[in-house]
């Protein structure tokens, strides 16, 4: 088993992190791992995008051009990235600030209301949290005992107390994801 | 077992360099590999290791501090990228002038001039052509994945002290800034000063002792027949590493048709190209050197007698190319297929040059 | 009474001076009349009174002295054009119990090398940089340094130099002085027997520092270079004296240690 993803949206919206999440918890199931980021001026710019690959065998390729799943949390990563998911590949989206929504007829589309959820629990930090609970319940590569691993390892000690917060976010995505078509 | 991390490749480098007994890092900020020295300095070897960390004025001071350190048979390395990288080339010079050992990480990106900070491997010739003045070659690493970011620090210092020679850790903006799942070095001590003295005595300026003659870390000579003696000492070690340090790795190569020759993270690409072309009913192979310095020239001698064509794929306008030419020369066709200025080829691109270039063409 | 044969007279009671055992045998390559073989000696007798030959580590420049390794039984490095602070530092700091100096010119210190000179004091680095500051490139053959003297000529500055086209003489060791990484920054000369020994004792001072922590100990030597100047020994220590002395007069600028960071308090940031 090999999943592609592209995670994309605004600097800010902890794009990278969950990510990171995502890989940790990947290792934490002896799953080979890799986590490219766009970095430089364009993150500044304000997009920012990470490509994660989880995988049972050795990763070839950290940098693609086509991706099973595509995470876009903003209009432009959306208008960027609904063309390079495989055909019968998956596309979660948040609708918040989209104008266009994805119009492909040969994929699985979810949405994830996860700006206004977070909004309403008053907690916006949990907003990538949320997006990645939607994702998992959808397309469950990794248990849910191997993420909270995850988190574990890829927050610092000290941050630790937010863990439970952390997982809440994942339960509200698991509940909330919407399926499009 | 090693202890398995989350890391970037970046930050591998720095804690490969505490974990191998490195004595000193002098090093510049520059993007994309700013993180080798804050990862460094916020572990703060000086506290567990010993290990010095000194943020240095410029990467010209940086290579410097390491001609220094070097000279006293200790393990010193600096990182930097393409830019830098240019600067440092001075001081590269004259410590393969003065035999003297250390590592030099380059993580390059988009040139030329200040370029981009996308990555690049446009510094292939500046790696392996020696790069500064003279004639002189340096040990070249070229590390795919964030493990390797790992076990090439400790392999550069071996090999670097085993010929006296500074080595290169030739890597790009993909490998510095990514994550991959990493089994980190276990820790070997640093050198005591009696291991120093024990293993780098015979060379290394550690004080002058009545029982020797005085240490002198030079690369000047004034007579011409003498520099060309010392030239040829040099170019016999050379020799000596073209004979037994070439590493390359082939992938699905046995029954190939076509191979591509790819370093870095362009191979990483390439071998996900190499698998479409299977699965469309080429016969496609990788070949990944990993000492681009020696080259692995042999065996690509070898491939071309038999395979139908070679793709080199770089990130830069051909390089590499031109060493698999002179190893092929002229049995099977050759090309080259690369993105410039610190754009990464995607492995469809890479399927498509092989189409039209080789297997076309 | 027997006439004095010359087996009485060299007897040990008898020795009232000797080449230091540091130096080697190596004959010297400098101009006659040239202030570095003074300064060579003087370093020699340091180490050698302080019994440091073996802790002792040089660093030698590109300028005249590019050889002195060829003249002092000690290790050595020979650096790069201006980068002989950033060695000595490199060294430094693996090998902390070590003494180590440099030893450069005035186009090596001051010109090509000013951003290490600069910043190696700055750091207060534990070790001793000796300056030679002649006012002229002597090794190439007499071009104009950035401490040549307004008015004076030289092979790149024909008709004197010109502050409107090549600016001002460097005064660098008032710059360096004002670091607040500078133990001890002093000027000195090498032209009179009681020069000599002024000198001898700043040397000294600055080796038995940089085992004190104290930061870096720099000294500058006024010095001639009669050849790229083209006139007589004699009269380069005139033309010395005359000229040199009153730009860059002869004393100590800073002697006690590196600043405290309580100095700088007022720049400390706030919690």
């Amino acid at each position: 088993m090999t999943e592609e993803i592209i995670i994309a949206g605004f600097g800010g919206q902890g794009v990278l992190s969950m990510g990171k999440i995502l890989a940790y918890s990947g290792i934490m199931q002896d799953q080979e791992v890799s986590w490219f980021p766009s970095y430089g001026p364009e993150m500044r710019g304000g997009t920012a995008n990470v490509t994660v690959i989880l995988s049972d065998e050795r990763i070839s390729s950290p940098v693609l051009n086509q991706f099973d799943t595509a995470i876009v949390l903003n209009q432009q990563s959306l208008d960027k990235f609904e063309s390079k998911v495989k055909p019968g590949g998956m596309l979660l989206y948040d609708p918040n600030g989209i104008v266009n929504p994805p119009s492909r007829t040969d994929l699985k589309i979810f949405k994830i209301d996860a700006t206004q959820l977070a909004a309403e629990k008053g907690q916006p930090k949990i907003f990538n949290m949320i997006v990645l609970g939607a994702f998992l319940k959808a397309r469950p590569l990794v248990k849910m005992g191997n993420v909270k691993r995850g988190l574990e390892k890829s927050l610092p000690e000290r941050h630790h107390k937010l863990i439970p917060i952390n997982l809440e976010g994942l339960e509200i995505g698991e509940k909330e994801i919407v399926e499009v078509k | 077992m090693g202890e398995l991390r989350l890391m970037k490749g970046n930050e591998v480098i720095a804690e490969a360099a505490i974990r191998c007994g490195c004595d000193a890092y002098f090093g510049y900020p520059i993007t994309p590999q700013s993180e080798v020295m804050e990862t460094l300095m916020a572990r703060m070897p000086w506290e567990e290791t010993g290990m010095v960390v000194l943020q240095a004025e410029s990467e010209v001071a940086a290579i410097n501090m390491m001609y220094g350190g070097a000279s006293a048979g200790r393990k010193v390395m600096t990182s930097s990228s393409s830019p830098g990288i240019s600067l440092m080339s001075e001081g590269i010079s004259y410590m393969a002038g003065a035999e003297l050992p250390g590592v030099v990480v380059n993580v390059q990106r988009g040139g030329p001039g200040l370029g981009t900070i996308q990555p690049s491997q446009a510094d292939y010739f500046q790696a392996t052509k020696g790069g500064g003045h003279g004639d002189y070659n340096l040990i070249v690493l070229a590390p795919s994945s964030v493990q390797e970011m790992n076990d090439f620090v400790d392999l550069a210092f071996e090999l670097s002290f085993k010929y006296s020679n500074p080595a290169m850790i030739l890597t790009d903006g993909v490998i510095g800034q990514m994550m991959e799942k990493v089994e980190l070095s276990d820790f070997k001590p640093r050198w005591t000063d009696e291991q120093v003295e024990q293993f780098n005595g015979s060379w290394a300026a550690t004080g002058k002792k009545p029982n020797r003659e005085r240490a002198i870390k030079t690369s000047l000579e004034l007579v011409a027949e003498k520099q060309e003696k010392i030239n040829e000492g040099f170019q016999a070690k050379y020799k000596k590493m073209q004979e037994e340090e070439v590493r390359y790795e082939t992938i699905k190569c046995e029954d190939a048709d076509y191979i591509i020759v790819a370093f870095g993270v362009s191979s990483r690409i390439s071998q996900k190209a190499v698998d479409v072309l299977r699965e469309q009913g080429h016969k496609a192979g990788l070949l990944r050197p990993i000492t681009l310095y020696p080259f692995p020239s042999e065996i690509i001698n070898q491939m071309a007698d038999h395979v139908k064509g070679f793709l080199s794929v770089e990130m830069n306008a051909g390089q590499m190319v031109e060493d698999i030419r002179l190893a092929v020369n002229g049995k099977t066709k050759v090309d080259h297929f690369g993105r410039m200025g610190g754009v990464i080829a995607t492995p469809g691109e890479v399927v498509d040059a092989m189409l039209t270039k080789i297997i076309g063409g | 009474m027997a006439e004095l044969q010359i087996q009485d007279i060299i007897k040990p009671e008898n020795k009232v001076y000797g080449k230091s055992k540091i130096m080697t045998d190596t004959p010297l390559h400098y101009c006659y009349g040239c202030s570095h073989g003074v300064v060579h000696k003087l370093v020699a007798e340091v180490i050698e009174e302080l019994d440091i030959q073996e802790e002792t580590v040089g660093v030698a420049p590109v300028g005249c002295s590019v050889m002195m390794y060829n003249y002092l039984d000690i290790d050595w490095m020979e650096a790069a054009h201006g980068r002989a602070p950033a060695v000595a530092t490199g060294y430094k700091r693996v090998n902390p119990k070590k003494y180590v100096f440099s030893y450069q010119g005035d186009g090596d210190l001051a010109a090509i090398g000013t951003a290490e000179t600069m910043h190696a004091v700055n750091r207060g680095e534990n070790i001793v940089m000796i300056f030679i500051n002649n006012a002229i490139y002597g090794m190439t053959g007499g071009q104009m340094a950035p401490t040549t003297m307004i008015g004076q000529a030289t092979s790149t500055s024909p008709y004197g130099r010109n502050v409107d086209i090549n600016g001002y003489p460097l005064k660098i060791t008032e710059l360096v002085a004002h670091l607040p990484g500078a133990a001890y920054v002093t000027r000195q000369s090498v032209h009179t027997p009681a020069n000599v020994r002024k000198c001898k004792k700043a040397i000294k001072k600055a080796f038995e520092n940089s085992k004190k922590n104290i930061g870096t100990s720099f000294i500058e030597v006024v010095s001639t270079c009669n050849s790229g100047w083209k006139i007589d020994p004699v009269a380069a220590n005139k033309w010395m004296e005359e000229n040199m002395f009153p730009f860059y007069p002869l004393g100590d600028i800073k002697d006690g240690q590196r600043d405290s960071d309580e100095k700088y308090s007022v720049q400390k940031l706030k919690k």
